[in-house]
């Protein structure tokens, strides 16, 4: 009862019976809980407008025509923000990328993990270093693949890493060939 | 914080005022409030701060009239060629951040030299180190917004930093971005945020001058103020002092902002963001390169990350890792040296962040290869300072403040000075 000693004016010429304790407990917790489930409620629309928006979302796959990447040449194209490499890999290449696959790698794959079935000189990764996030330069680096200049990362030919602080390959993205010239990527 | 002023309004309207609000009160209470009477010119670096951070505000709520997030690189020409006096407040604004760091830098470590983050002040301490994050959260945001090169290559950098955490990584990049890459929604609500965070710091300035004034001022002899005859009034001596102080650092400010306004920033910042193409050389601004050097030290993305935020949580915990009983270096012959060592790591690990980290540190020298690098690399020599600096909170602190044999402490502030009176006369 020591609620309604400490507030005597409240309930006086009541009866006494009713002046349960638990009552005012009940509302206090109630408004409570229910201020904070408010909050909580606003809390995550807050929160998650920070997310992609619909539009953003909805930035599709692109389709690209790669007849006009030379054999050695490499074309940087731009999907959901982040550079794609079209890579168009001589036999050098491809050659010093299976010769890798035995090699002692962090981030064990096969360069046939790494291209279409059939498609070996066509390379397609997310030019993005799994490191911070800056895009590889090709044709430097101990690998004759490609190198990051933030941070020193190495790739093979194959895009896999090598040397540096990366901790993974660069991304294959989801992509099919449309026709023998034509590429899809998303 | 009451207690030390007699004053009484003169005017009749000045009594009414400061009945219903006691702000004359108050200032009379900021201005007679007593100061220990040794303070060094360490200790101006307060004011300085304070200034630094009224400047800021009121050149940035200027440049925000004409910035534009959706056109956000020509905007910024546009305030630099075409908005009256817009090239003065805009490198008011980028000069006045690095001016701001490089004030914060002294004034923390003057707090580290005399024990300024000792008992009864930790949270005096712990409330300038969230000053110092926000300061770096705020400057990161606001070197994204012209939107050149470097800006959006080092947001890339440092977003990327919170993805190297396993499997909540990628969610809060994403939610960071607010898409698959940095783009317009991020430069968006960096501006917000760097609009927002100033605010936020001028609330915890006050909580940190607030709780400076319940112990009040550490003073280079780390002694205990013992009576009156210890302090001086802030007003006029500390006024003068500080305002003094900031004239001169007035000064070195309109050194850069009127003769070489881009010295502390880079070139490709001048160029417009490219998403397909990194700059060759990237690095962030020189007030944050030790910590870049310590994150690239680590051949580990996971474990850089953690060092490099490891390095600021020891800050954070120092108050506890120093166990001397001897506030001010002054009187600990060794640990001092400790101390200077400690400063030039630092510098040093700013120069290694700002250099390749494969390119040699002695240039003629052709060094050898250890485990993954040259040692005569960069990255070797941030090694070794990394080292240091995590020493020195976690080894050097504690330990020296066991074993070091400390000099005599004065008994009071006034001591060594009436000794030297009685010298003399």
């Amino acid at each position: 009862m020591s609620d309604a000693v400490a507030h005597p004016g409240i309930g006086s010429g009541a009866d006494p019976a009713d002046e349960d304790p638990n009552r005012r407990d009940f509302i206090h917790i109630a408004a409570a809980v229910g201020a904070a489930g408010a909050v909580a409620g606003l809390a995550w629309p807050m929160v998650d407008q920070m997310n992609p928006s619909a539009d953003t979302l909805a930035m599709a796959s692109i389709e690209y025509e790669f007849s006009k990447v030379e054999l050695g040449q490499q074309v940087a194209i731009k999907w959901r923000g982040k550079p794609v490499f079209v890579r168009h890999r001589t036999p050098k290449e491809i050659a010093e990328a299976v010769a890798g696959d035995h090699a002692d790698l962090r981030d064990p794959q096969t360069d046939a993990e790494r291209h279409k079935a059939g498609k070996a000189e066509w390379l397609i990764l997310v030019g993005v270093c799994t490191h911070l996030g800056c895009v590889p330069l090709f044709g430097q680096g101990d690998y004759g693949g490609w190198f990051c200049p933030c941070h020193g990362s190495v790739y093979d030919t194959s895009g896999r890493i090598r040397k540096g602080p990366a901790p993974k390959n660069l991304a294959v993205p989801d992509y099919s060939f449309l026709s023998d010239t034509k590429v899809k990527i998303g | 914080m009451s207690g030390h002023s007699t004053y009484t309004p003169k005017s009749a309207f000045a009594r009414w005022l400061d009945s219903r609000l006691p702000i004359l009160s108050l200032r009379a209470e900021l201005m007679d409030y007593p100061t220990p009477k040794n303070l060094n010119y360490w200790w101006t670096f307060g004011g300085i701060l304070a200034l630094c951070l009224g400047l800021q505000i009121a050149t940035g709520v200027v440049l925000a009239m004409h910035y534009n997030v959706g056109n956000a690189f020509d905007s910024v020409e546009h305030i630099m060629r075409d908005v009256n006096y817009g090239w003065l407040l805009r490198y008011l604004h980028a000069n006045g951040a690095s001016m701001f760091f490089l004030a914060v830098y002294i004034h923390m470590m003057r707090g580290l030299y005399y024990g300024s983050y000792k008992a009864p002040r930790e949270v005096i301490w712990l409330l300038g180190m969230v000053i110092y994050l926000l300061m770096m959260a705020t400057a990161f945001m606001g070197y994204v917004l012209p939107w050149g090169q470097m800006s959006f290559h080092g947001a890339v950098v440092i977003t990327n930093l919170l993805g190297a955490f396993p499997i909540i990584g990628e969610p809060i990049t994403t939610w960071l971005w607010g898409g698959y890459a940095v783009d317009t929604p991020t430069l968006n609500r960096f501006f917000s945020l760097h609009y927002l965070l100033p605010f936020v710091i001028a609330g915890v300035v006050v909580l940190h001058i607030w709780a400076l004034h319940v112990p009040g001022n550490n003073n280079p002899t780390g002694v205990d103020v013992k009576s009156k005859a210890d302090t001086l009034p802030f007003h006029p001596y500390y006024t003068v002092k500080d305002g003094f102080a900031i004239v001169l650092f007035l000064i070195l400010y309109a050194v850069f902002v009127f003769f070489m306004p881009d010295a502390l920033g880079h070139a490709d910042n001048y160029t417009p963001a490219n998403p397909l193409q990194t700059p060759q050389h990237i690095v962030p601004e020189w007030y944050l390169l030790p910590f870049y050097a310590m994150l690239r030290a680590v051949p580990d993305k996971v474990m850089g990350v953690l060092v490099m935020f490891g390095s600021l949580a020891l800050l954070f915990l120092l108050p506890w890792l120093d166990t001397a009983k001897v506030r001010s270096m002054r009187y600990r012959p060794s640990m001092r040296w400790f101390f200077f060592i400690f400063v030039v790591v630092c510098f040093l690990l700013g120069w290694c962040g700002g250099n390749p980290p494969d390119d040699p540190v002695i240039p003629a020298n052709v060094g050898f290869q250890l485990f993954d690098s040259n040692i005569n690399s960069f990255t070797w020599f941030s090694r070794v300072l990394t080292l240091y600096y995590f020493a020195y909170f976690i080894v050097i602190t504690p330990i020296m403040g066991w074993v070091e044999k400390t000099l005599p402490v004065p008994e009071s502030i006034s001591t060594p000075v009436l000794a030297g009176e009685a010298k003399k006369g």
